[in-house]
């Protein structure tokens, strides 16, 4: 089975074993998460536009309405649509073919990630059919999750869904990687994106179970009467947040890395042009980053209670993690210099990244001091911070993911005029949406808040901003996504390699691949690479 | 002359710890204004890095845009030596701003949690939906978030003031933004901070941990009042006590 197949049958997909057609499984579910987390934003934007209810009922059933938009925002942008965006989407389909590969090591298992991601998603939308909606956040802290009328299971069981289907993919791609690439394929021979997911990966390995125990004592706490997270009978309320966030920070690699990746390749093919420093930024880069990932947790809880030399030690830790991705952006800028630059959508979103790296990169130096965050943590600045780097790097390169590899997976090409609108109003929306953020975050505007009246006027006019942007943002999506569905359809007819790349699935693969990937088997010499481009 | 040494360096250190001890005695810290020194600082920080490396990136972007069709990069392949060097020194320097970074930030740090000795303490509980204050003397006053009846913090101007602080429900935070401080109040522990209200008028704390529906309306007044004030204000709760 492959997606070259002639005609569309459903049970084909839904049985299909090829990971191409995983890989697009992937992608569907991840938008549709997309979708409808992006909608709970563009309501959360309009109800801060102005102090008072604005589209919430009234001051008293308000908070509720809007905790529920919050929670489903956060817990399916990160766990249904960036997560198995990269780890899901982009590694299904492109790892076997960068390395050489018919398909993953276990593709019946491969099966059954894509089925639990998609019972995550149904899991999840049940959140707006149950009376008693979630309202934990997407970081389900107790008591207030052990004690709300809200669902937690639904959240607990979410986390479950997505986590086991995050765990099966780990095991699956890392022995895909170690065992089956192409013969003569060495490791620093390696795509940058497939090195991005192989560390992704190992992060996602060791830490995903540790999320997986902590939601699941809170469900014992809740349902079964047990008292892991409560004080009065000998709990502790910070064990959960520190099993939390000991996940929940390398999660925030976990989507960086694949992200970085994707812009790696998208650099590389457009500037024709070796990774800068290959070996600096994978092992000084993306190996040092899983090394110290589990070391810096407690920056999350720098005003939490936690011991000082915890906070003192962790903010050095935290600190050092620019030395690896600095390095990984030394490398991903040097990939430019003395290029030979190509620009179309992709690349567009690519050189966005530059920008979105440095801001969401630098504004997280500040958050990393311990005294710093004090203040600034837990505000509007805070909130613009991650969105920068985790809402919106992250989100434009799986955009530009998409539209890079939509010629290999589609065979057909996308509407650049349409793309290029959707490029720049997304572009010019978030930055009108997060900027005014930045300020109020520094003036003391709390997150979560869907009330500020007791704030300065001014805020107000900030907020309004933010959602004039957010509503560009929305036209920028409805017109990105809407290109990727009606080129997919009508599109005009891709040649085998459009961007002229060096890379295996474009040079040794038909558009779209079919059965088995690659018409004979793929062998690499030793001078190969996939950037190594005719001088 | 070993012994000569360690006197020396013991008078040394008497006179390190007797000017310490002075100077503890004539200023208060007062960490708001440490914390805005500091930022700029770091905004300045920033600004360079972000600076140096946006105008190398547009930069490149637009010289080396390809002129002609299938043209071909001219990327640089690094030697051996040119490949540890753009390793090795950029990550020191990197490390060198990183512990530049730490160390400054453990010094404001270490203004914020070591509260001066002449502070006033009050007992600070969060409770969904309401903020409680208790007095040395006894005196116990509570903020209700949804009338918004009730003091909030009173405290006298000039005095450095500690909050113990615990939650009867779920966790919240204590968020004093014109002081630049926060720190969570949790069921089963008990946490601090302290700041210095160096000025009279009135300012608000607001939860910043998340707490359910009210979550946006959970602030509080606190009010910076001469000492003679206070000391009437807080003669008169007692008495209505």
């Amino acid at each position: 089975m492959s997606t070259a197949s002639s005609g569309f049958k459903l049970g084909e997909w839904i049985f299909t074993t090829d990971h191409k057609r995983i890989g697009i499984l992937y992608l569907i579910g991840s938008i549709a998460a997309f979708a409808v987390a992006g909608i709970m934003a563009l309501l959360i934007r309009i109800e801060q536009a102005a102090p008072g209810p604005t589209i919430v009922s009234d001051a008293f059933t308000g908070g509720d309405q809007y905790n529920v938009w919050l929670y489903f925002h956060g817990a399916a942008m990160i766990l249904g649509f960036l997560i198995p965006g990269l780890t899901g989407f982009a590694a299904n389909y492109l790892l076997p073919l960068m390395i050489g590969a018919k398909d993953v090591a276990f593709p019946r298992i491969n099966a059954l990630s894509v089925w639990l991601f998609w019972a995550g998603i149904v899991v999840a939308l049940l959140t707006f059919i149950v009376p008693d909606k979630p309202d934990v956040m997407w970081t389900g802290y107790p008591p207030y999750s052990v004690t709300t009328a809200g669902n937690t299971a639904l959240y607990v069981f979410t986390v479950h869904l997505m986590g086991f289907s995050s765990i099966l993919a780990a095991v699956n791609f890392l022995v895909t990687i170690i065992y089956m690439r192409a013969p003569g394929m060495g490791w620093n021979q390696l795509n940058m994106f497939v090195w991005s997911c192989f560390t992704a990966l190992i992060i996602q390995l060791i830490f995903v179970p540790v999320l997986a125990a902590a939601v699941t004592l809170l469900l014992f706490d809740r349902y079964l009467g047990t008292h892991f997270f409560d004080p009065a009978n000998g709990g502790d309320v910070l064990l959960y947040q520190n099993l939390f966030w000991f996940y929940s920070h390398p999660a925030v690699y976990v989507i960086f890395l694949p992200a970085m990746g994707i812009f790696y390749e998208i650099f590389a093919t457009m500037a024709k042009n070796p990774i800068f420093n290959y070996k600096a930024a994978v092992y000084g880069g993306m190996c040092c980053i899983v090394l110290i990932s589990g070391e810096v947790w407690v920056h999350h809880l720098y005003y939490s209670g936690m011991p000082d030399w915890l906070r003192i030690g962790q903010m050095v830790t935290t600190l050092l993690i620019s030395v690896p991705v600095g390095l990984m952006t030394i490398s991903l800028f040097g990939t430019l210099y003395k290029g030979a630059i190509t620009f179309n959508i992709p690349m567009y979103y690519g050189t966005a990244s530059l920008y979105l790296l440095l801001i969401g990169g630098l504004t997280g130096i500040p958050l990393a001091m311990t005294v710093m965050s004090v203040h600034l943590g837990e505000t509007s600045f805070t909130h613009a911070h991650f969105h920068f780097i985790m809402g919106i790097f992250a989100t434009f390169s799986v955009f530009a993911a998409v539209d890079f590899w939509f010629p290999k997976i589609t065979g057909k090409m996308l509407n650049p005029a349409q793309g290029k609108l959707g490029f720049w109003l997304n572009f010019i929306g978030v930055n009108i949406t997060f900027w005014p953020l930045f300020i109020i975050g520094v003036e003391g505007m709390p997150r979560r808040y869907w009330d500020y009246s007791q704030f300065p006027s001014h805020f107000a006019g900030y907020h309004k901003v933010a959602t004039l942007g957010a509503i560009i943002v929305a036209i920028g999506m409805i017109l990105t996504i809407s290109n990727w569905i009606i080129s997919a359809i009508k599109g005009e007819k891709a040649p085998d390699n459009p961007w002229g790349s060096n890379s295996l699935e474009w040079t040794h693969t038909a558009t779209p691949p079919g059965p088995g990937n690659f018409p004979a088997p793929v062998t690499v010499d030793a001078t190969w690479t996939p950037y190594s481009y005719k001088r | 002359m070993k012994r000569a040494v360690s006197a020396l360096v013991l008078t040394g250190l008497g006179v390190v710890a007797g000017l310490a001890e002075a100077k503890e005695k004539v200023a208060i810290p007062d960490p708001a204004a440490s914390w805005n020194q500091l930022w700029h600082h770091v905004l300045l920080d920033l600004f360079i890095i972000g600076i140096i490396f946006l105008a190398a990136g547009l930069y490149w972007v637009w010289k080396y845009r390809a002129t002609r069709p299938n043209q071909i990069g001219e990327g640089p392949q690094l030697t051996k030596l040119g490949a540890i060097g753009f390793a090795v020194v950029p990550a020191f320097l990197f490390m060198a701003d990183d512990f530049f970074l730490a160390a400054k930030g453990w010094t404001v740090w270490n203004e914020y949690r070591n509260v001066p000795r002449n502070a006033m303490e009050v007992k600070v509980t969060g409770s969904m939906w309401s903020w409680n204050f208790e007095y040395d003397n006894g005196v116990s006053t509570t903020f209700m978030v949804d009338s918004k009846e009730g003091e909030g913090l009173v405290v006298p101007v000039g005095k450095p003031v500690v909050l113990r602080m615990t939650s009867t429900d779920v966790v919240h935070s204590f968020f004093l933004p014109d002081y630049r401080v926060k720190e969570d109040l949790m069921p089963g522990r008990v946490t601090y901070l302290w700041f210095n209200p160096i000025k009279e008028g009135e300012t608000l704390a607001t939860c910043a941990e998340y707490c359910g529906n009210r979550h946006a309306f959970m602030w509080t007044k606190v009010k910076v009042v001469s000492q003679a004030d206070f000391d009437t204000w807080l003669a008169k709760q007692k008495q209505g006590a």
